[in-house]
Parts: C-alpha cells; structure tokens; sequence
C-alpha cells in the first residue's frame, strides 16, 4: 500500500502517510511539558520506593530509609493520644464513680469521653438521645429495669444482661402460653389485669387469680417491679415492648427477655466508667 | 490510495455487517435510560430510605449492583460492542469476522448476559463482589460471549485490507484481552452444586481482596478507560473532520497506559491489612498514570485544533469534546485521590462516588452521547439527526446535571471525612456516624436533582433517536452544517 506523507495546512506538521475510513493522524511530537511532566511523576516514584516498604523479595520486601509502616504510625498515634489523655484518664481509672463526679475536670472529661463512647457503642439501640426505642430501654426517664443508681448503671454496663458473662443479669420471663403454662383464654384474662394496673379497663376476678398464682411474685402484688429480678414496673404506662392490649398479650404469651452485651473486655475500665456517669446524667439517674 | 479508500469506505453494500450496529445503537439508548433511572431510584432511597417500600427487592442493596451494572455493563458495554464493530470494519476495511451470525451472537448473548444478572440481583442472588456480583454460572455465559466477541474482532483485524492497524484497534483489543483475563481470574469459583446458583470463590482474605481491586481498578482502566478512548480516537477525528493531533503520542501514551493502569488496584485497599509494599506500589504507580491518561486527553482536544468553530454548531461533537475534558479531570482526580494522606480523608466516602460519577457521566456517557449522534444519522442513512436543537438541550441539562451530582459530592465526601477525624478538645470523638449521615442529607437532594437532569437529558435524547430512526428530518437539522459535513 503506498503512503504519502502529507503537510497538513493548518498545523503545519506532515501527517504520518497513514490512512484509515478517512482519517489521517499527524506526526506531531510529544509535547515538552507533558514529557517533562511524565519524567517528574517516575521520578517522584522512585523517591517514594526508596523511603517507603515497596518491592517484594520472595520472603520479605524492601523496607524503606524511613522505616514507616502503617502500623508504627497507628502505634505512634494511639501513643500520643494517651499521652494527651493519659493522666485524665489514669485518674478516672482510680478514682470511684462518686470521687469523680465530685471532681468537676474530671467530671467534664468524663462526660465528654462517655459522650463519645456512647455514640460509638450505645446509640444503636438506645437512640442518638439516649430515648430508646421498642425493646431497647429509654436512659432519659426514671423508669429503671435494673437500678439507675449510678454503681447498678456501671454494673449493667461492665456485665450486660441475660448474655454469657458470668456476671451479667440474669432473670427470666416464663413463655407463659407456648410452654402451656396458661391458656389463650387465660393470658388474655391476665392481660385485662395488667392494663387495669395502669388505669386501663376492668380485671375479671379470673385476671386477678392468675396475676397473684403468676405474676406477682417478680412484678410484685401491686404491679410496681423488681429491680432485683429486672421485672419491669407494669403501673407507670411506660412500656418497652408496647403498651397496647396486643402487645401485651404477646409479651406474656411469648416472653421477651431482651438481652444487652457485657462491655467488660470491649472496653477498658475508664471508658466503662465514663460510660456510667454520663448515662446517668442523661435525666433518670437516681 | 485515498480516492479509492474512500469510495470503498463509503460503499454500503453488503460489505459491512451494519444490523447488529443498528441494534447494538438502540440497545444502548434503552440501556442507558435504564441506567440513568435506576441511579435516580438509588439516589431517591438514599434521601427516604422508606422508598424501598420494605420489599426484599427494592432494597438498596439489590438496585445499587442494578444500576452500576446498567451503566457499565449495560450502557456502556453495549455502546463498546456497536462501536467496536463499527470502528475494526471501518478502519480495517473488511467485513466483520464470522459476519452477521457470529456478530449476533456476541451482541444478543452479552444481552441476555445483562438481564439474567440484573435478574439475579433483585432475587438476591450475587457472589457480593463490587462489579463482579453475577454468580458462577452468568459468568461462565459472559466467558463464552466473550471469546466470541474476541475472535470476531482480532479475526477482523487480521484478515483487514489497510497495511496498519488504527489506534481505535489497540485500544479496543486491550479492552477486550484485559477484561477477559480479569473477569476469569477474578471470578474463579466453586458451585455449590451443579443446579444451584451458590458458588465459593476461590480466594480468601486479603489475597481476595487483592485480586477484587485488581479486577476492580482495571475494569475502570480497561473497560471504561482504553475501550472509550477507542471510541474516541475514531469518532471525534471523524465528526470534526481533522486528523489526529499526534501519532506519537498515542503509542507512548497506549503502551504507558496500559502498562502502569494494571498496577494501580492496591490504591482501593490503602490502610487495610494489605502489606504496606503493596500499597506503596498502588499508590506510587497511579501518580505515574497522571501524564499516561493525559496523553489521551491532549491527542482528543488538540485533533479540535483548526476545528473549535465545529462546537458553535455541533452539539453533538461539543458531547465528545466536554467528555475528553472531564476525562482529563477525573484523571487528574484519581491520583490526587491514590495518594494515601488524601486517601486517609477520601476513602470511604462520597467523594468517591463523585469522582467516579464524574468519569461515568461526564466520561463515558458523554463519549457514548456524542458517538450515538454520530452514528444514528449514518446508519439510517438520515442527513442528520433529527432535532439539533433537542441536542443542544441535552447537552445543557446533562451538563448542569454532572455539575450538581460532583459539586454535592464532593462538598458532602470531604464533609464526612473531616467529620470522621473530627476530635473535641478534650480528645474524643466529636461525631457520631449517623450525625454525619444527617449532615449529607441535603446533599443527597442535590445529588439527586443532578440524577433527575441526567435522566431528562437521556430521555430526550432516546426521542430525538427515535424520531431521527422513523426518518423524519426538521428543518432546523437540515439547515445545520453536520448534514453538510456528513
């Protein structure tokens, strides 16, 4: 195939002779800047291979004249930061719950590392406010499952409840109609009961048999609770799994027994700490 | 030799196999409002999350693969086979290898490949792979197509009656070896069972990881990079009637292209368990991409020198042209982005997604935009398409569209990256995550609204195509000087 090599009129470069469906290229060189630019960016990589780790050998790599890693850097982060904190925080560490909140700097630091740790680890199921929501307990009123005194707060979150940990909360709600303990009729009977204790409807003398046979011994015979036993107070219309006559009828047919994780072990004393004080100060802490 | 290889060029016999091209253009138009709306949905759930209506198939989950698919793989792939077919026939001056059957095969198999995958993912079948969810048995069919779509490219080149191979070629031939080596390698698997859809890859742990941004980096770089720019090297020498700015530069920039991109990949995995050498090399080879993906760039803008005024009059081409420009900025991006201190602020968040929203719109929708108008009036044999005007207009409002998805963007990535990192004075933590999710959402809004002009512009385009297609001709296209030039 003969080619000709043309110049082109307006760029004044000669094309390359080539000719393909009409379309022509030019010879035009490379352009400086863009070789220079070119040259400076594989300079820059090879500065960059020599003071980082880059190439691999067969059992290792080369390290680099700096000696960085990503883990020596997060190492030397994590460092300085307990530097910075370090003192604060060994003072939280051995100081106790009250010695701390009498401490107003220790106080602030306490709250604002509780804070922290709360909307990293809490507010999942407790709401960015700490409001809860269906089966994950409201922090901000005063209505407690298990003790809002800040030592029962500081063990509810060291040790969770109904998990693993051997010192977690533990207590039981029987599943009173799949394990056939009562009736259809009779839940529903001992539902009216429970709504009456809230103001709510007429018990049937039946509802109030079973409620005495059933209930009270953990909710107690006026229906306030136990802390003890993390049996919840059923006179003070608030509900964790719902208030409504179904809802309640379905938390004594079925049982709920919600469970929380234990943080001992997932985060360090101070935290844990700074955790109870800042959960206490949320509204409801007695 | 010019006369008579512009006669036989130009001579539409039965020479070319032009059907599967003709299909290949409607396909794409249908794929890309497909594309454009399933982005819209996605957009919309990011701001109500309540409009997956709380079915198991319009979850996020399941629409987001839809519509990364749909614009990839969909849009663009469909736009690359066409396109590909078109090009090698044009500049290699010979009938497509395997002719029209084989043709065919490549274009209504990678079809069915498209909706047996989206189908699986709104059943929620996928190997949770990103760009690579189909499971082992949509990738055997995609390995098949594939081979096809090879033998008939490489079979027409070879038996091609120009002396020398047209740089589209390369470009094209890249993209179709490179994918067809990752697609394999990446999804290596075992099924479960031979008549279930479960299969276990055949990586695991960082090694898994490694190859997944291996794919996954040069899917970009191959697929949406060398196989557009391709595109490009043909249709904008053709539609602004000048040649190639620089042969030269586009052999060193091809070869240094396609060397340095399938390295690139570790820059998806910077500060993970991935060893630090690999994460040097990651990044360091990314910066040296700058120049290589400029090359690109220069030889697209610089073949309009002599042509600009063709912009005043030309919207089609102005498509073409503002795509090598947001190539040029996303290309730039991308190794600002590789280096790990701004790695360490950009990861994660949404500024990625403008970035490569930036390169998907901007880039290889506009490349393709501007190639259909092209290509639809010369395969129907219409003077021009039908609405010029109706061009101009898609231009404007896809191009206010990019500007507003970008600009959201990046204000909400850098935004939540700085929140993140954010630490109070006494050295906690000052955000939580779902505080930063409420601060994006306005920026979602704009996200969004960005999407709705997009798909408008799409919408108006598939019209024009449409009336275009029926052979109807306004007097305004008439009067345009692309029915002159063409």
């Amino acid at each position: 195939m003969p080619t000709k090599i043309e110049k082109d009129a307006l760029s004044g470069q000669d094309t390359t002779g080539h000719e393909w469906d009409g379309v022509k290229e030019l010879n035009t060189p490379l352009p400086t800047w863009w070789v220079y630019t070119f040259y400076a960016t594989i300079v820059f990589a090879i500065v960059y291979c020599v003071l980082y780790p880059s190439w691999p050998w067969i059992n290792s790599h080369t390290q680099g004249l700096l000696g960085q890693t990503n883990r020596a850097d997060l190492v030397r982060q994590l460092d300085a930061q307990a530097k910075d904190r370090g003192a604060l925080v060994e003072r939280i560490r051995s100081a106790s719950l009250q010695e701390i909140r009498k401490d107003p700097s220790l106080l602030a630091f306490a709250m604002a590392g509780g804070r922290s740790a709360f909307q990293t680890n809490c507010m999942q199921c407790h709401g960015a406010g700490g409001a809860g929501n269906t089966g994950f307990p409201n922090l901000v009123d005063d209505d407690w499952l298990w003790g809002g005194k800040i030592d029962q707060l500081y063990a509810t979150i060291q040790h969770g409840i109904r998990n693993a940990d051997d010192q977690s909360r533990q207590s039981m709600m029987p599943k009173f109609g799949v394990d056939g303990l009562l009736t259809g009729t009779q839940v529903a009977a001992v539902t009216d009961y429970v709504m009456s204790l809230s103001g709510r409807g007429q018990a049937t003398a039946e509802g109030a048999k079973i409620w005495q046979e059933q209930c009270a011994a953990c909710h107690q015979p006026d229906g306030k609770g136990n802390q003890e036993l993390g049996a919840p107070n059923l006179t003070d219309g608030i509900w964790l799994y719902g208030g409504d006559r179904n809802s309640i009828y379905r938390s004594i047919f079925y049982a709920r027994n919600g469970s929380m994780p234990a943080w001992s072990g997932r985060l360090d004393e101070a935290t844990l700490k700074m955790l109870a004080i800042y959960v206490h100060s949320l509204g409801g802490g007695r | 030799m010019s006369s008579l290889a512009v006669a036989r060029a130009d001579h539409r016999g039965p020479r070319y196999v032009e059907d599967v091209i003709r299909a290949a253009v409607v396909l794409t138009m249908f794929w890309g409002v497909v594309a454009f709306l399933a982005g819209v949905v996605i957009a919309a759930q990011l701001v109500w999350p309540q409009l997956s209506f709380d079915s198991q198939y319009l979850t996020f989950g399941r629409l987001r693969p839809l519509h990364t698919s749909a614009a990839i793989f969909a849009f663009g792939g469909t736009a690359l086979i066409g396109t590909a077919f078109h090009v090698v026939q044009r500049t290699c001056r010979a009938r497509l290898f395997g002719g029209a059957p084989l043709g065919w095969f490549v274009l209504l198999g990678y079809q069915f490949f498209i909706v047996t995958a989206a189908a699986s993912y709104l059943l929620g079948i996928t190997q949770s792979k990103e760009y690579a969810e189909p499971e082992w048995f949509i990738d055997l069919w995609l390995t098949i197509v594939w081979v096809a779509y090879l033998v008939a490219y490489l079979g027409t080149v070879l038996k091609r009656e120009e002396p020398h191979i047209y740089v589209a070629n390369w470009f094209y031939l890249a993209f179709i070896i490179t994918i067809a080596m990752l697609h394999i390698v990446n999804n290596l698997a075992v099924p479960v069972s031979i008549t279930g859809s479960k299969s276990y890859g055949a990586w695991s742990g960082v090694q898994d990881a490694m190859i997944q941004w291996w794919y996954g980096h040069n899917a970009v770089g191959f697929f949406l990079t060398a196989a557009f720019l391709g595109m490009m090297y043909y249709y904008i020498p053709k539609a602004a009637n000048r040649p190639i700015y620089s042969y030269r530069l586009s052999i060193i920039h091809f070869w240094s292209l396609v060397f340095l991109y399938i390295w690139a990949g570790p820059h998806h995995l910077h500060y993970t368990s991935l060893p630090d050498w690999a994460q040097t090399l990651g990044m360091v080879f990314s910066v040296m991409l700058w120049m290589p993906s400029w090359g690109g760039m220069i030889n697209g803008l610089m073949t309009l020198s002599g042509a600009w005024d063709k912009l005043r009059t030309d919207p089609g081409l102005r498509f073409s042209v503002t795509a090598v420009g947001f190539y040029g900025m996303a290309t730039f991006e991308g190794p600002v982005m590789s280096i790990k201190a701004v790695n360490s602020l950009s990861h994660y968040t949404d500024w990625t997604i403008g970035h490569v929203h930036s390169g998907a719109l901007g880039w290889v929708a506009f490349i393709v935009f501007g190639t259909l108008y092209y290509l639809t009036p010369k395969m129907w044999n219409r003077p021009a398409m039908w609405s010029v005007r109706l061009i101009s207009w898609h231009y404007w409002i896809a191009t206010l569209g990019i500007v507003l998805y970008i600009t959201a963007m990046w204000v909400s990535g850098i935004m939540q990256g700085l929140m993140w990192r954010a630490y109070d004075e006494l050295g906690f933590l000052q955000y939580s995550f779902v505080e930063t999710v409420a601060a994006m959402q306005p920026f979602y809004m704009i996200r969004l609204l960005g999407g709705l002009f997009f798909l408008s512009g799409g919408l108006i385009m598939a019209y024009n195509m449409w009336r275009t297609i029926r052979g109807e001709v306004s007097a305004s296209a008439v009067a345009a000087p692309r029915a002159i030039a063409a």
